[in-house]
């Protein structure tokens, strides 16, 4: 529900991650990674990008979003799992101290822009 | 930072490492690392939390709220649940013993605030209507409510964050703790479908036990259901309205907010 905030967000980091020597250049994709965990819809997140990006150096460029599954580890046993439902105890041993590895995020890894040299 | 005991580890931390392959980037001191070079195309790498603007204000919201010795809970849930109410009830058994304080934050209309103020606690109602009719309370939006309260005459500061159960749980407001009101004319569905929140909420209370007798709302299902989302939470069964169970919820309360004030 959120997504438009998210979109400028993106917009931001990805304005300020363009090297100096290359302002001016067209940013043509932006590479996302969404974890499962994480309350984002894509398709909107799309949309609003499309609308946020109107006269940036980012117009036109593809927000390529990478779902990355949910991943929890044991503290007990040192089990590590792919969470696909909303259970968040331990598969082997049934303990519920554990750590998600991976699933929250909502991070920009990279950013690709057009070099004409 | 972020996440507490059960909150789930940062993944990235920002990768200011400088590994520059392109011959561009002698003169470089931002955070930027060449990663590709394609055909006609450059690949930057940033490695940066979206929300990292949020995250770094909440913590320094957290930091100046400890200065100050105030203890944050943010109570969401989705609306209709007796947010509202329950607070009423809880301010009514805490006060004056704990100087309390509201910001209560709603798309539009005060009617919340002044219901609140009825305890005589100071109440700041935030209309996201100004910030775009936002679904959920942001760490900068707090920070300007927080401008017009005294906290040093405060020791517990209520955040009654906007009604939605998705939103919210994705935004630090430098808070100590989180719960989440959960009314059982919701379904005992709801904790499963929204993960996330219960995953990052360190309470749950259950409301309008009152209720039950002509619901169908299964609640060990919900307990069980809870409890596999987020093994070991306190569950406090509750009615706001006719006060039962109040009062083990508002133990675990006054024992967290002394905690930290004792700290």
């Amino acid at each position: 529900m959120h997504e438009m905030g998210i979109a400028m967000e993106i917009v931001d980091i990805a304005k300020a991650s363009i090297p100096q020597e290359m302002q001016g250049a067209k940013v043509q994709r932006v590479n996302l990674q969404v974890g499962k965990l994480s309350a984002i819809v894509a398709e909107s997140l799309r949309f609003c990008f499309d609308l946020v990006t109107k006269d940036t150096p980012l117009e036109g460029a593809e927000l390529a979003i990478e779902e990355l599954p949910v991943v929890a580890r044991c503290k007990d046993c040192h089990t590590q799992w792919t969470v696909t439902e909303a259970v968040f105890t331990c598969k082997n041993c049934q303990s519920g101290n554990i750590d998600i590895l991976s699933g929250r995020e909502l991070d920009i890894t990279s950013i690709e822009i057009e070099d004409e040299d | 930072m972020w996440f507490f005991a059960n909150r789930i580890p940062k993944r990235y931390h920002r990768d200011h490492s400088h590994h520059h392959h392109g011959s561009h980037d002698h003169h470089h001191h931002h955070d930027h690392n060449v990663e590709t070079r394609k055909s006609g195309t450059r690949e930057i790498k940033v490695v940066r939390r979206v929300l990292d603007a949020n995250d770094i204000m909440a913590d320094r919201m957290r930091s100046h709220f400890a200065a100050h010795k105030v203890f944050v809970l943010n109570m969401m849930s989705s609306p209709g649940s007796g947010k509202t109410t329950t607070l009423q009830k809880t301010l009514a058994r805490i006060m004056p013993d704990l100087r309390c304080a509201v910001i209560v934050g709603d798309i539009c209309t005060t009617n919340d605030a002044d219901r609140l103020a009825e305890s005589g606690a100071p109440v700041i109602q935030i209309n996201t209507d100004e910030f775009g009719g936002d679904c959920h309370l942001a760490a900068h939006v707090v920070e300007k409510a927080v401008a017009d309260l005294d906290l040093d005459a405060i020791d517990l500061l209520i955040v009654e964050n906007i009604g939605n159960l998705v939103c919210p749980a994705e935004f630090d407001i430098g808070e100590d703790k989180r719960v989440v009101v959960l009314s059982v004319t919701e379904g005992e569905d709801k904790p499963a479908k929204y993960p996330l929140m219960f995953r990052e909420c360190d309470a749950t209370l259950l409301n309008k036990i009152d209720l039950l007798p002509y619901l169908d709302f299964d609640m060990e299902l919900a307990r069980k259901t809870i409890g596999q989302i987020h093994p070991g939470m306190p569950v406090f069964d509750i009615s706001s309205k006719t006060e039962e169970g109040l009062d083990e919820w508002i133990g675990w309360l006054v024992e967290q907010v002394k905690g930290k004030l004792a700290g």
